[in-house]
């Protein structure tokens, strides 16, 4: 089976000033794959400034990348024909993180889901398109009558982050990249959200790729990660390894600074110290280097490759330089095929390498 | 025991055409000193208008309606103008929203520093503010030089460690904390809070920390109070409190809290958040409540005692007899 939608070993550099003397490098070498098994949800996990955005917005086409290619099913996203492009747009939807900015706040709600309905000609009729608004918004979980005729401001968040889904399974897609999808949604209607997009993945068998900052909702929702720490990738693989058992110096440091809502589970006291500068240079080096407490000469010069540790996990470690390379564009072979609600067992590991 | 700061029937309301915001109404609290209390609650349950309320920075059309906020036997509210300025930051101070964008970007830090003291009227010498600033940086982990950095020159982390300093420069009471973290990666962010941690230890300051992130509190507070729709529905140890919540809203709350023990299905509050424009009579729970009773949507439901320090606003243990008022 061919693989719907891929980013090949992408960089994305971001010039600025006269003759773009400075550089920030977004994202280095990224390699994705997606659609080419069972319908998955995948996360990709960083922090502010770690380039997941831009990565969503490099998959979607809304930027193209300084190197490598974009690749919807096989043609490079630069390349589509109209008919070609039209395809993809319906394919491969988008859920953004802000359900207050995405609504024109004149235009009842309704109409965030009859634009697509006649954009790509869904119904013949006024009674079909109510129909077919109907079930998208029943499909997550909002009753009609409640929904449409509304005007955005007279629904909370979460239900505008649920009609912005309703909105993505109307022109049924096969893949929807959602960009921090909860985060601006208060707690108690945040759960509602992920149990719709878990759905969306179960019933109508779409894949999902959910970026975001918020470890523990990756692990609750998907089945493989990729960390990403200053536009590179960290550590990925099965969540249940990657983020349950953490490997790599900087996924260890994110996973242990987690605020868990247990009292009794604090944080421990052993923190690295502040670093001054927060954020490491452009010098080739591991990105992390600054940070690390296991950091050598070696890992300031070049950056580290991905090693495989586990059958379904591999981290970018020289610590783990004795276990065999992953080329970036061959990850998704160690991602895991089951989906999140299939288990709630962690995958035994095979050696791990005990770090320090 | 004397509490330090007490809050007795705190109203603040805001007016806008369509009527008042019923923003807080009649919130009940105290703290007692050396205490880390925390105000949880979702957006629009009047968290942030209480930490302002307590300073008296509400603006209009806001207006502190009626109630009393005792600050080591001196009623806040009853204070003039001058009086008040005095009291903030010397005996109350706070630490807001992005507190970090609120310096000043084209000052360096020390002046920064500097000018909360001296408004003060604290004296001293140019070598003296110089030792006065290096202290304060230094006991919020920031290393002396950053006194003589702009803002810009700074990450988030520790342009919200220079505002730590700033709201500790004149030893407080109370420290108010409102959302201390909200824009930080969690990394960052448990750098500073245990920051505040420490000073609030090193100073003998009690803190209110008020923020939505249900973990920040489990990892820092000694004691939780519950808001929702302005009001308290529920306060106890946090150790009662996450591990056995009696109120249904907070009761839910906990279960929709995804984790990193279990997987399992996702558990929201089904409904719609409160409208405090129109409140829905009696409890303010009520629509959303799978326990409901008649009574909940008539009658407002009083704090009761159900355990040691544990107070609950909830009609149904008092029926079920667990409840003392």
């Amino acid at each position: 089976m061919t693989t719907l939608l891929g980013a090949r070993q992408v960089t994305k550099i971001f010039g600025r000033g006269l003759l773009k003397k400075q550089r920030t490098i977004a994202l280095e070498d990224f390699s994705l794959s997606i659609g080419s098994g069972q319908p998955m949800i995948t996360s990709v996990v960083g922090e502010s400034g770690s380039g997941k955005t831009t990565m969503a917005r490099l998959l979607l086409g809304l930027e193209s990348p300084t190197l490598g290619d974009v690749l919807y099913k096989g043609r490079d996203l630069r390349r589509l024909s109209p008919t070609e492009w039209r395809a993809f747009r319906r394919d491969v939807q988008a859920i953004f993180q802000d359900p207050f900015e995405v609504y024109n706040p004149f235009y009842k709600v309704d109409h965030v889901l009859t634009v697509p309905i006649a954009k790509f000609h869904l119904a013949n009729s006024p009674g079909e398109s109510r129909a077919l608004m109907e079930k998208a918004l029943q499909a997550v979980g909002l009753r009609s009558e409640e929904t449409l005729g509304r005007y955005p401001h007279q629904l909370s968040g979460g239900q505008r982050q649920r009609v912005m889904v309703a909105r993505a399974l109307l022109v049924k897609p096969q893949l929807i990249i959602a960009d921090e999808p909860v985060s601006m949604i208060d707690a108690s209607l945040r759960a509602t959200v992920l149990a719709d997009l878990r759905q969306l993945n179960e019933e109508f068998g779409i894949s999902f790729i959910y970026i975001t900052h918020d470890v523990t909702t990756a692990y609750q929702i998907s089945s493989n990660v990729i960390v990403l720490y200053s536009g590179s990738i960290m550590e990925a693989g099965d969540v249940e390894l990657v983020i349950k058992q953490p490997q790599h110096p900087y996924t260890k440091l994110l996973v242990s600074s987690i605020p868990l809502p247990d009292p009794h589970h604090r944080w421990s006291d052993e923190l690295p110290a502040p670093a001054f500068r927060e954020r490491a240079g452009d010098n080739g080096g591991c990105k992390f280097a600054s940070r690390c407490p296991y950091v050598t000469s070696g890992c300031r010069q070049k950056a580290p490759p991905l090693f495989q540790i586990d059958p379904h996990r591999a981290a970018a470690c020289y610590l783990y330089q004795a276990h065999p390379l992953v080329q970036t564009e061959e990850m998704d072979k160690i991602f895991v095929q089951r989906r999140a609600s299939d288990t709630g067992q962690p995958v035994a590991g095979g050696s791990l390498v005990e770090a320090g | 025991m004397k509490s330090l700061l007490e809050v007795r029937d705190l109203r603040v309301y805001y007016h806008t055409p369509r009527g008042p915001v019923k923003a807080v109404e009649g919130l009940n609290f105290a703290l007692q000193a050396r205490e880390r209390f925390s105000l949880v609650g979702e957006s629009g349950s009047g968290k942030s208008t209480v930490a302002l309320s307590l300073l008296r920075l509400i603006k209009p059309p806001g207006r502190i309606e009626s109630g009393e906020v005792w600050l080591d036997g001196v009623n806040v509210l009853a204070l003039d103008a001058e009086q008040m300025r005095q009291l903030r930051l010397a005996q109350m101070a706070l630490i807001s929203q992005g507190a970090m964008n609120s310096l000043n970007p084209v000052m360096r830090i020390k002046p920064q520093i500097v000018d909360g003291i001296q408004s003060h009227g604290v004296q001293m010498s140019r070598r003296e503010w110089d030792g006065r600033v290096g202290e304060l940086l230094q006991q919020v982990g920031l290393q002396g030089e950053v006194a003589d950095m702009f803002p810009h020159q700074l990450s988030g982390g520790m342009k919200q460690r220079v505002c730590i300093a700033i709201a500790i420069s004149l030893r407080p009471k109370v420290i108010i904390a409102d959302e201390p973290t909200s824009a930080l990666d969690v990394v960052v962010q448990r750098q500073v809070m245990e920051t505040l941690r420490r000073v609030q230890e090193d100073l003998g300051a009690s803190v209110i920390l008020i923020g939505h992130d249900m973990g920040l509190m489990a990892q820092f507070a000694d004691r939780v109070g519950v808001m929702y729709a302005g009001r308290l529905v529920e306060e106890g140890y946090v150790g009662d409190i996450f591990t056995q919540p009696q109120h249904p809203y907070s009761r839910l709350l906990m279960t929709s809290l995804p984790s990193l023990e279990k997987k399992g299905v996702f558990r929201g509050i089904p409904g719609f958040p409160p409208s405090l424009l129109n409140p829905a009579p009696g409890c303010a729970f009520h629509p959303r409540c799978p326990y409901a009773l008649d009574r909940c949507a008539g009658e407002d439901p009083a704090l009761r005692i159900v355990g040691p320090k544990h107070r609950v606003a909830c009609h149904l243990l008092e029926e079920r007899g667990e409840a003392t008022p």
